[in-house]
């Protein structure tokens, strides 16, 4: 008589909306979060965990200006560019991040196209999404180079507190290894993309598991949260 | 009716999700060297950090023969003395502690407790290992590069950590060791994402989060507040890393060193112990939760009791892990901060007591009254509950600002966190493995073996960290290679530190007994079986004993209850494990 009263775990209605299906799927066995397969979730934790190194980094930026002694370089003109007798500042970076912006674009399509299981067109827009990233990457290095010349070096710059260089190398740096990271990969899944890697299940080199069009959006999450965190680079550091 | 909590009982929906694809090893170094199996990834992990220790109890001997008999021994300079005390510290809390309890008990005990076949994703898990172990050899190749090991003290503060007067500083010493630190960072990422994925999203059929052992929940905690508390560690590193290597000044504020200006300024050395506490006392629950967890099913099994307030130990271990990210200065209420920050700082430290008493009165609860098996194991989860409260009571003082000022920078801080993060987990890593040994090979440890080691180690340390409190309440301050003659420091003081000394080496030496115990036990100990203590958590369960890769064999486990059915009424035998569906032999035989 005893366990047949017990009901079932699932108990909650077919359909709970809201915070009720929050609490459902959290009190259901098996798994946390429903239809989230293990890569995705790996990814997401990831980034939560990424956000928290660039969090420290950005803090850490903020505490060191605040509390350095001497004027911090005005940033508008540092960035700014000549071109044609007409001095623009910040053109470069902006330019930057609506190539980076756009990228996100072209990431986003390129998952859409990839569960239609277009081969095709999600390589093209994943090869598209690497170029758009290496043309920041590049940017990048141009900038780079363009303050070195004028004499920015990590541990002093000509215009006032030290560090401003070393925070701008620091934090430009690792997030340029970040998209850096994200292009190699970009071209990895895009190799496998179009040679039907998905589609025949082909088994990967290291890992020997198989493959799956889900690749491409984790790879995409990985993309969006690059870029956002530039938005964030972006403000604090170059608006500021 | 079979006496259990209710919502604890019931069946398990029908599998629709097929079963996961297993690496299948070719050749005996893809089964045992780079090995994907978790199993054999936990005891790879547990012997390096197991050897880590030793190492690093083998410097704490050499500090403490230094403090015990300042002088004698002409090797142990003061450089030499804070090259021990950096290295003995950073060794213990990173490549012990935490890759003991996380990489070796997270590896074995998460998918065989929550029945999966291994980890999520098991080549990153064997990428995490060796990342793990270079990051070791690193650190210890400090040891022997010119200037030797960082002498920075633990907490690496800068501006001293590198200049030129601190060993190390200007030398390999602080760049190895920051370098083997994000190396361990980068590492313990790709096996921390594996075990939380793993717990969230790999459990077996019927294994909801509220039926999961309490040590998997520790685990799962802590594991997550490390994902989230290292980045901080890491551009700490990075930070002075550059300060060293580059000639940044992110710590580095105007210096004078040996009468020379050096080319720093604007630097913030407290932003470094921000970045290090941010970390810094996550950590100590990061280590400290795994244990909580390993303790409430230690005492369960052996107390043949369920555990006591099952829910509220969940709910504080999770309270715990939240509330240990908002306390961390005040490990700097020394180094100067607003006082508001400090009355915030001593209010957050103190709510945490709450959470952890309701534990300590949990457990207390849970051996009321239960069957009490004084096994090793169990010996060793009493010690620990006993050392918990005394070094959290020491705790309390230090939290409060007006009594950790005087108290801060005195042996007493030694005292209290060797007590509550260095005795309290170790006692708990012994329990666990003379628990869990049974089922990593086949046999049980020698038990007399067992009881002397407890007993010494128990004992011992207790001889070792409580004279300390008194020293540091006489004022005798921390990290001096040699007191000296100081006019507050009465003669007695030294004998004491002497006796400390005396009983440190003899504790030491008692852990041979251990050693020799795993090694002798494994050939020559008695065949355990599959289900020695005759526990109810899925690891007890498996078909074979070692489990082979893949744990399960052709069936999946199936969860029906949670993991404290012990004693049963009516039961045939005095538990139910997990993935028994009714606790009666036939359907209408059971009695009220």
């Amino acid at each position: 008589m005893a366990e047949q009263a017990f009901s079932p775990i699932e108990t909650t209605p077919a359909d709970p909306s809201g915070l009720r299906s929050v609490a459902a799927d959290f009190s259901s066995d098996r798994t946390a979060f429903r239809n989230v397969s293990w890569g995705k979730a790996m990814m997401w934790i990831f980034l939560l965990s990424d956000t928290f190194v660039f969090s420290s980094f950005l803090i850490a930026y903020m505490t060191a200006r605040m509390s350095t002694t001497v004027p911090w370089p005005n940033a508008s003109e540092v960035f700014a560019l000549t071109i044609g007798g007409v001095t623009l500042p910040l053109i470069l970076i902006a330019i930057m991040t609506f190539v980076l912006i756009s990228s996100s674009g072209t990431m986003a399509m390129a998952v859409n196209f990839a569960y239609r299981r277009d081969r095709r067109k999600t390589a093209a827009l994943m090869l598209l999404t690497a170029l758009l990233g290496a043309t920041f990457v590049g940017m990048q290095a141009f900038e780079w180079t363009k303050l070195i010349h004028e004499g920015v070096r990590p541990w002093g710059n000509p215009w006032g507190a030290a560090q401003f260089g070393s925070t701008f190398f620091m934090i430009t740096g690792f997030h340029g290894t970040h998209v850096t990271f994200g292009v190699i990969f970009l071209l990895i899944v895009a190799r496998k993309v179009w040679r039907g890697d998905f589609d025949q299940e082909r088994r990967g080199f290291f890992t020997s598991r198989k493959g799956s069009y889900e690749a491409v959006e984790i790879m995409g999450l990985y993309w969006h949260f690059v870029d956002l965190v530039w938005v964030f680079i972006f403000a604090f550091f170059y608006l500021w | 009716m079979v006496d259990v909590p209710f919502g604890h009982v019931g069946t398990a929906p029908e599998s629709d999700v097929g079963d996961v694809e297993l690496y299948h090893p070719h050749s005996w170094v893809t089964k045992y060297v780079f090995s994907q199996d978790a199993k054999i990834i936990a005891i790879q992990y547990s012997i390096t950090a197991l050897a880590v220790g030793l190492i690093a109890l083998i410097l704490s001997w050499l500090m403490r023969l230094q403090l015990g008999f300042p002088g004698v021994f002409s090797f142990i300079d003061a450089n030499a003395y804070y090259q021990l005390i950096t290295m003995h510290g950073m060794m213990m809390v990173v490549y012990v502690l935490t890759a003991l309890f996380l990489g070796g008990f997270g590896n074995y005990l998460i998918p065989l407790m929550i029945g999966a076949r291994d980890m999520v994703f098991p080549y990153v898990n064997m990428l995490s290992f060796w990342t793990y172990l270079l990051a070791v050899l690193i650190l210890v190749a400090s040891f022997f590069a010119p200037g030797g090991p960082s002498g920075a003290g633990w907490t690496l503060y800068p501006p001293q950590a590198i200049l030129s007067g601190t060993p190390g500083g200007q030398d390999w010493g602080i760049i190895l060791m920051l370098v083997s630190l994000m190396v361990f960072i980068i590492g313990f990422t790709m096996g921390g994402l594996n075990y939380v994925v793993t717990v969230l999203q790999a459990r077996a059929r019927g294994m909801t989060l509220m039926r999961m052992p309490l040590t998997v929940w520790g685990i799962f905690t802590a594991s997550f507040m490390a994902l989230l508390a290292f980045p901080a560690l890491f551009v700490g590193a990075v930070m002075m890393l550059f300060d060293r290597a580059l000639g940044t000044s992110f710590f580095m504020p105007s210096i004078v060193e040996m009468g020379q200006v050096l080319e720093r300024s604007g630097g913030s050395p407290l932003l470094f112990q921000h970045l290090f506490w941010f970390f810094g006392h996550p950590e100590v629950y990061i280590v400290a939760l795994p244990a909580f967890g390993i303790v409430s099913d230690l005492i369960s099994t052996h107390a043949r009791r369920n555990i006591f307030g099952y829910r509220m130990m969940v709910w504080a271990l999770l309270a715990i892990g939240a509330l240990s990210f908002v306390v961390w200065a005040h490990h700097m209420y020394v180094s100067g901060m607003n006082p508001y920050f400090g009355f915030f700082f001593a209010t957050t430290t103190l709510i945490i007591a709450i959470p952890t008493a309701i534990k300590v009165y949990n457990w207390i609860l849970t051996l009321w009254r239960g069957d009490i098996h004084l096994n090793v194991p169990m010996l060793f989860a009493l010690a620990f509950i006993v050392t918990f409260v005394n070094g959290g009571l020491t705790g309390l003082f230090l939290g409060n600002v007006v009594v950790d000022v005087p108290l801060s920078d005195t042996m007493f801080v030694v005292a209290h966190f060797h007590m509550v993060m260095g005795v309290a987990p170790i006692l708990v890593i012994f329990g666990a493995i003379y628990h869990w040994y049974p089922k990593m090979t086949g046999r049980m440890l020698n038990d007399a073996l067992g009881k002397l080691h407890f007993w010494v180690t128990f004992l011992g340390s207790y001889a070792i960290f409580f004279p300390m409190h008194y020293l540091g309440l006489m004022g005798v301050p921390r990290r001096y290679h040699e007191i000296g003659d100081m006019a507050f420091v009465p003669a007695s003081a030294h004998t004491l530190n002497a006796f400390i000394s005396v009983v440190a080496l003899i504790v030491g030496a008692a852990q041979l007994i251990f050693v020799f115990n795993l090694v002798w036990s494994l050939r020559s100990g008695r065949p355990a079986g599959g289900n020695p203590w005759r526990a109810t958590t899925l690891e007890w369960q498996t078909p074979e004993t070692p489990p082979p890769h893949g744990n399960w064999g052709k069936q999946m486990p199936v969860v029906y209850r949670w993991a404290y059915d012990y004693s049963v009424p009516g039961a045939a035998e005095d538990f139910l494990p997990q993935n028994q569906p009714s606790a009666h032999p036939a359907p209408g035989t059971s009695h009220g």
